[in-house]
């Protein structure tokens, strides 16, 4: 199809370079469209910018190469619109099927911008070179309305604060991933079909496509592993890193919500990492050197406790805690970061300490309230019957 | 009691000024106090935002103090202060008692260790809040009091020594048990709420709330009280001193009005600041 494409242009180069009594056709036209205030009857600009399309991509194409139903002057009022698939047939039957199918609300110059300055996708004027792409997709996806109208999340904002966003726009990084890399451009599906980049099992390898290296340790894991024996409940990378709002896994911020996604699934871990002091002075902003769940089960490439490569193997903890925990030695890895106080079977010694301390607690408290209250009563009749009634001092 | 309860609301700041007043607690004893509660107060208000990291109110209290690095600086700081101050006050005890061979530390009347009248006083106490009894003739430290010293001297050990196991883990790690590591957090905080709920709740009630004192107890800001104040409050050391006529080596000037004025604007502060570190405690139980 390609190539079959690539057959139409040249004969249409062709024919303007073997026929220039046709060449003129495109003055002539201009000669009435080169006026970029001409309005059709409805009121539609219907101008042509002469020196931006003679360099555009169609530059070379005569007027009815695309406009083919005109064939004399003057033409009819009504003309039927361009009809793109005709040499761009590939991509036409891409966008068949694609969530951008209904060619009425999805015409190609929704995306490709002006029909007459289209320009091939590595050139900086084009709207689908990489760093125009968030913009143009942007055009719809940041509109609201629309975004509540699809039942879809306001992508665009979230993608130009992440940490793709962040090297695409300020740092006009070429290689970042667009809303393209991760999405196609023509046959773009929702992420709910099996065929989609963005399916969920689709996931590891549409990131890995860049991020060849983590692919890998993910696959290496015992999440990749569950994925791609079919198991969705295990995370894929954007469970973890979001797909639009990825930012950098070491700032708080991604510390602060990473912890609560492993504990969707890991409920039992989370509650009892909540009771200790990683996750209480973590919890109170992002306090970077407090430990999260992947600084010690790793990120990508989990392993399970038992598997001597993991980092929580009995016999790597040292080397693990140590990281933080200058000096840990073999007794300082005996602390338990998950060990639960109210279960008398897995951990009897912490039980009984928290017990005492538990009843030391409202033992104390309660000897002292009914002491206290019983005073303040007996304090408070004594004033009142020792004393007039407007009172003394303490009145 | 009932003449100092007669004293007329106008006059009694004047009345106070004419009577005789004596020292209680010496300079130092103050300062040890003053550095107990504004270390306290700086060991809750740091503390308790991790003990409840996940309450709305934590978050902003970390921000407070200069964020979740800071919190934790802080909170060391006030435990290096107190622990000092907790130290220097060991160390005074012994001393007093064995280099100076002083008497009556360890036992008798001026001691804080708890004697069998102290037993009794704790029942009469009761009998007289049900009507059952004559109110107990208190000494120079009642039950309450030395309970109140024992607690904070308890509980110094043991959040003392549970915090700076976790402050340096690897070390204690050499002498303690693996599983010690997860029970010193466990202790730290349990015993370090009921430190807050009881010095926020019981101590502020028993010692500057309740109606005898209300609103504030100043002696131990000011180190003085009046004749009447001693005479009502510890009759049976008022007495004792009459009797061996030791009382006029207490006699003190009255305290000034500077004084009085400091002593409550920084109590009461103190004060406010436990109270609502209280209901911030408490709100993130109910």
């Amino acid at each position: 199809m390609k190539i079959a494409s690539s057959i139409a242009l040249a004969l249409g180069a062709l024919l303007a370079i073997a026929a220039p009594s046709l060449a003129h056709a495109q003055t002539d036209c201009l000669a009435c469209h080169g006026d970029m205030s001409l309005q059709d009857a409805s009121g539609h600009s219907v101008g042509v910018e002469a020196h931006t399309f003679a360099a555009s991509l169609h530059g070379s194409l005569q007027c009815t190469a695309c406009h083919t139903t005109i064939k004399e002057y003057p033409h009819p009022d009504k003309v039927t619109p361009v009809a793109c698939q005709n040499c761009h047939a590939d991509q036409a039957s891409g966008l068949t099927g694609s969530v951008h199918a209904k060619a009425s609300e999805h015409p190609c110059i929704s995306c490709h911008g002006n029909a007459h300055a289209i320009f091939p996708k590595d050139d900086p004027r084009s709207a689908v070179y990489p760093l125009n792409i968030p913009r143009t997709c942007g055009f719809c996806h940041s509109d609201a309305a629309l975004a509540k109208k699809y039942g879809l999340v306001n992508v665009y904002s979230l993608y130009m604060d992440s940490i793709h966003g962040f090297a695409l726009s300020k740092e006009g990084l070429l290689v970042a991933a667009n809303c393209q890399s991760c999405h196609g451009s023509h046959h773009i599906l929702s992420h709910k079909n099996p065929l989609s980049p963005t399916y969920k099992a689709n996931i590891p390898k549409t990131c890995g496509g860049c991020h060849a290296g983590i692919a890998a340790a993910y696959a290496f894991g015992v999440h990749g592993k569950a994925v791609a024996a079919g198991n969705l409940k295990a995370p894929v990378c954007t469970d973890c890193h979001t797909a639009h709002a990825i930012v950098q896994p070491t700032e708080a911020a991604f510390r602060m919500q990473s912890t609560p996604i492993c504990g969707s699934c890991h409920q039992d871990k989370l509650s009892t990492y909540r009771d200790t002091f990683h996750s209480q002075l973590g919890g109170l902003g992002g306090y970077v050197q407090t430990a999260r769940c992947w600084d010690c089960h790793g990120a990508h490439e989990i392993l399970p406790a038992s598997d001597p490569r993991s980092p929580v193997n009995q016999a790597n903890l040292v080397k693990t805690c140590g990281r933080c925990h200058q000096g840990a030695n073999l007794s300082f890895v005996q602390y338990q970061p998950h060990a639960n106080a109210h279960d008398r079977k897995l951990n009897p010694a912490l039980y009984f300490v928290r017990l005492f301390m538990n009843l030391l607690l409202i033992g104390t408290l309660t000897f002292f309230v009914i002491h206290t209250i019983l005073w303040l009563i007996r304090s408070r009749y004594n004033q009142i019957k020792t004393r007039s009634a407007d009172g003394g001092k303490n009145g | 009691m009932a003449d100092l309860e007669q004293a007329a609301a106008e006059s009694w700041e004047h009345e106070e000024k004419q009577m005789r007043h004596f020292l209680r607690f010496t300079r130092a004893q103050r300062l040890l106090h003053a550095t107990l509660f504004t270390t306290f107060l700086g060991l809750a208000a740091t503390g308790l935002p991790m003990r409840f990291s996940e309450s709305v109110w934590a978050r902003g209290l970390a921000r407070g103090v200069g964020g979740f690095g800071a919190i934790l600086f802080f909170h060391k700081l006030c435990a290096v202060v107190l622990t000092l101050a907790f130290l220097i006050h060991v160390k005074d005890i012994f001393t007093r008692s064995l280099i100076h061979g002083e008497k009556g530390i360890f036992w008798g009347a001026n001691s804080m260790v708890a004697n069998w009248k102290d037993v009794k006083d704790l029942f009469g106490h009761f009998r007289w809040f049900l009507g059952l009894g004559p109110k107990p003739q208190f000494d120079r430290y009642s039950y309450w009091e030395k309970f109140d010293y024992w607690a904070v001297f308890w509980g110094m050990v043991v959040i003392g020594f549970s915090g700076y196991a976790m402050w340096f883990a690897p070390f204690f790690a050499h002498i303690l048990p693996g599983w010690a590591l997860n029970a010193v957090l466990v202790i730290h905080s349990e015993e370090g709420l009921l430190a807050i709920l009881f010095i926020f709740s019981i101590h502020f009630v028993n010692t500057h709330l309740r109606p005898d004192s209300f609103p504030m107890d100043m002696v131990i800001f000011t180190g003085l009280e009046s004749e009447e104040e001693f005479k009502t409050r510890r009759p049976k050391e008022y007495q004792r001193l009459l009797a061996e006529g030791k009382l006029e080596a207490r006699l003190a000037e009255a305290p000034g009005i500077w004084q009085l004025n400091f002593s409550r604007a920084v109590g009461f502060t103190a004060v406010a600041i436990g109270l609502l570190l209280l209901v911030l405690t408490l709100s993130a139980y109910f």
